[in-house]
């Protein structure tokens, strides 16, 4: 097995052996559960594509805060307990152990955010929706929650605690929320600058309506890349310190 | 066959900081090298350079002939590391962290199981198994942490402070696994027990301020800062009078009673050990009853003091 998968399976099996874990995913089906209840099911009558779409509005919305709460630790607490240099004492590119930390946290959201799949499949059951507006919402959850796990392990490599690590984490997804609002308030071209790089307001609600562009996906894509090229860079300047 | 260790004008800043200035030495295959230094004297920058964990900011470094600049990766195949902390993940069984580690370092996944059972069997942490790490005693954190280092079998350790924190029982316990090690790998370690350092290794390397300050076998440093070394003897009658007698003979120097009791003396005589024949016989033919006569033993404690204060700033 390469460098990479191990990691990742060593992390995966910390999560599912902790007691962190396990509170952040029963945190985010509690929340999404009472949500789905209260904002999407209850109020006047909707259609069922309406209820989806709210579903996966509030699930995107679980699914940032989790992905800060579950990168946290992914660096930040392999140097705050000096487990780290067996990693970076052993024959493994810093790109190998940012990839591998990275996945096994995407691994452990993707498990997280499949368990609220019995929602959809009561409205699935009861309503009527189509299977592809499921799978888009779902695939724009897992983009999402791809980018937000990607910024907050480049957190996790800056900072030396897990809270100052959720802290940087969740300052650069505010600002790329923000970017949005700021799009509102200002004029082109600055706009167009702001709108590109809104992380939530203009590219998740079109898979929470179902429809995937490619604009989109390549947009969470870069996001992803950009944030863990970002980490490998960090951990490959601490050698030099 | 190339040194183990080759270091040629390494140096490392942190910041404006110069952590260690121009370290040279070399590691023959094979030796056990004590590495000593005050707290801050750059011991564990040393070693995290050799250990591919932090890159040099200048100077050449190769490890089995390799250079640490061009391919950090192969040298990290040969090298066994353990930090002063051991880099344990406590929710883990120790056989599970050991096969992580083994298959980490490229011991493929059908040979784990035996890389990690002689590594546990050489650092007895076998019947430790199966035990989740964050239940294990210190002493045994400590020697899963050594097993880790040797569980690829490289052929160069390097172990800082390994008896850190370990009671005397887990010392001597943790000195067994040293020398049971001793032959299968070139070995370096470093302590701030001293009598550790003096039992384990067979060269030292003595660092302070970030500049090594002296290097050599225990006796050679001895021999180098004491003016040649000491005898001891054991005497019945007066002290005074044996050493009197003693210093007569040419090369003998200045003489300390070590203990005085029951009209018996030990006293131990600045000078070369090859001049014992030459001091029995004098004592001897003075009347005085010689009881034993030896090698002084070096002072590993007054050696190191001395280098530490005599050690520019």
């Amino acid at each position: 097995m390469n460098a990479t998968l191990l990691i990742a399976r060593r992390e995966l099996g910390a999560y599912l052996r902790s007691m962190t874990g396990y509170v952040i995913a029963a945190a985010v089906l509690i929340i999404n559960g009472l949500l789905f209840n209260a904002f999407a099911l209850g109020g006047p009558d909707k259609l069922s594509a309406e209820v989806l779409s709210l579903f996966f509005y509030f699930s995107s919305g679980t699914t940032i805060i989790a992905s800060v709460f579950i990168s946290m630790r992914l660096l930040a607490e392999e140097r705050q307990t000096g487990t780290l240099v067996l990693l970076t004492s052993s024959p493994v590119h810093d790109w190998e152990i940012v990839l591998g930390k990275f996945l096994s946290a995407f691994a452990f959201l993707a498990i997280i955010t499949l368990a609220t799949v019995y929602m959809p499949a009561l409205i699935f059951v009861n309503g009527k929706i189509s299977f592809g507006h499921l799978v888009a919402g779902y695939l724009g959850l897992l983009l999402l929650g791809s980018a937000t796990l990607a910024i907050g392990t480049f957190g996790s490599a800056l900072a030396r605690t897990q809270v100052l690590a959720a802290i940087f984490s969740g300052c650069m997804v505010v600002a790329l929320i923000v970017c949005w609002l700021l799009a509102k308030v200002t004029e082109r071209p600055l706009q167009d600058v702001f709108v590109a790089m809104a992380l939530h307001g203009k590219h998740f609600p079109p898979f929470q309506s179902g429809t995937v562009h490619l604009r989109d996906v390549v947009y969470y894509l870069v996001v992803t890349y950009v944030a863990l090229f970002s980490a490998t860079r960090v951990m490959e300047a601490r050698r030099w310190r | 066959m190339p040194p183990m260790i080759e270091v040629k004008g390494l140096t490392k800043y942190y910041g404006e900081h110069a952590a260690i200035h121009d370290l040279n030495f070399a590691i023959d295959q094979g030796e056990v090298i004590g590495f000593l230094g005050l707290n801050g004297a750059g011991k564990t920058t040393t070693l995290k350079v050799l250990g591919c964990v932090l890159l040099p900011t200048a100077g050449q470094v190769t490890v089995d002939g390799i250079d640490i600049a061009r391919d950090p990766h192969e040298i990290r195949r040969r090298i066994g590391f353990l930090p002063d902390t051991p880099p344990l993940y406590s929710d883990m069984t120790v056989g599970r962290y050991l096969t992580f580690a083994a298959e980490l370092r490229g011991v493929p996944g059908t040979e784990a199981g035996k890389a990690v059972a002689e590594a546990e069997e050489k650092t007895a942490t076998r019947e430790v198994h199966g035990e989740l790490i964050s239940s294990l005693s210190h002493g045994y954190r400590q020697r899963v942490g050594v097993a880790q280092a040797l569980v690829h079998k490289p052929k160069l350790l390097i172990l800082d402070e390994p008896t850190s924190g370990l009671d005397p029982v887990q010392i001597v316990e943790m000195r067994q696994t040293i020398h049971l090690l001793k032959g299968d790998h070139t070995i370096l370690l470093s302590s701030h027990i001293l009598s550790e350092i003096s039992q384990t290794c067979d060269r030292l390397l003595v660092i302070q301020h970030g500049e090594i300050v002296a290097q050599g076998s225990e006796q050679d440093l001895a021999s180098r800062l004491g003016g040649g070394g000491t005898i001891e003897v054991e005497v019945a009658g007066p002290s005074a009078r044996a050493i009197e007698i003693a210093r007569a003979v040419a090369g003998i120097g200045a003489g300390t009673v070590l203990r005085e009791s029951d009209g018996v003396a030990l006293i131990s005589l600045q000078g070369n050990p090859d001049l014992r024949p030459q001091v029995a016989r004098a004592l001897v033919q003075g009347g005085i009853d010689l009881l034993r006569i030896d090698r002084g033993a070096a002072r590993l404690e007054s050696i190191f003091l001395k280098l530490t204060a005599e050690a520019p700033q």
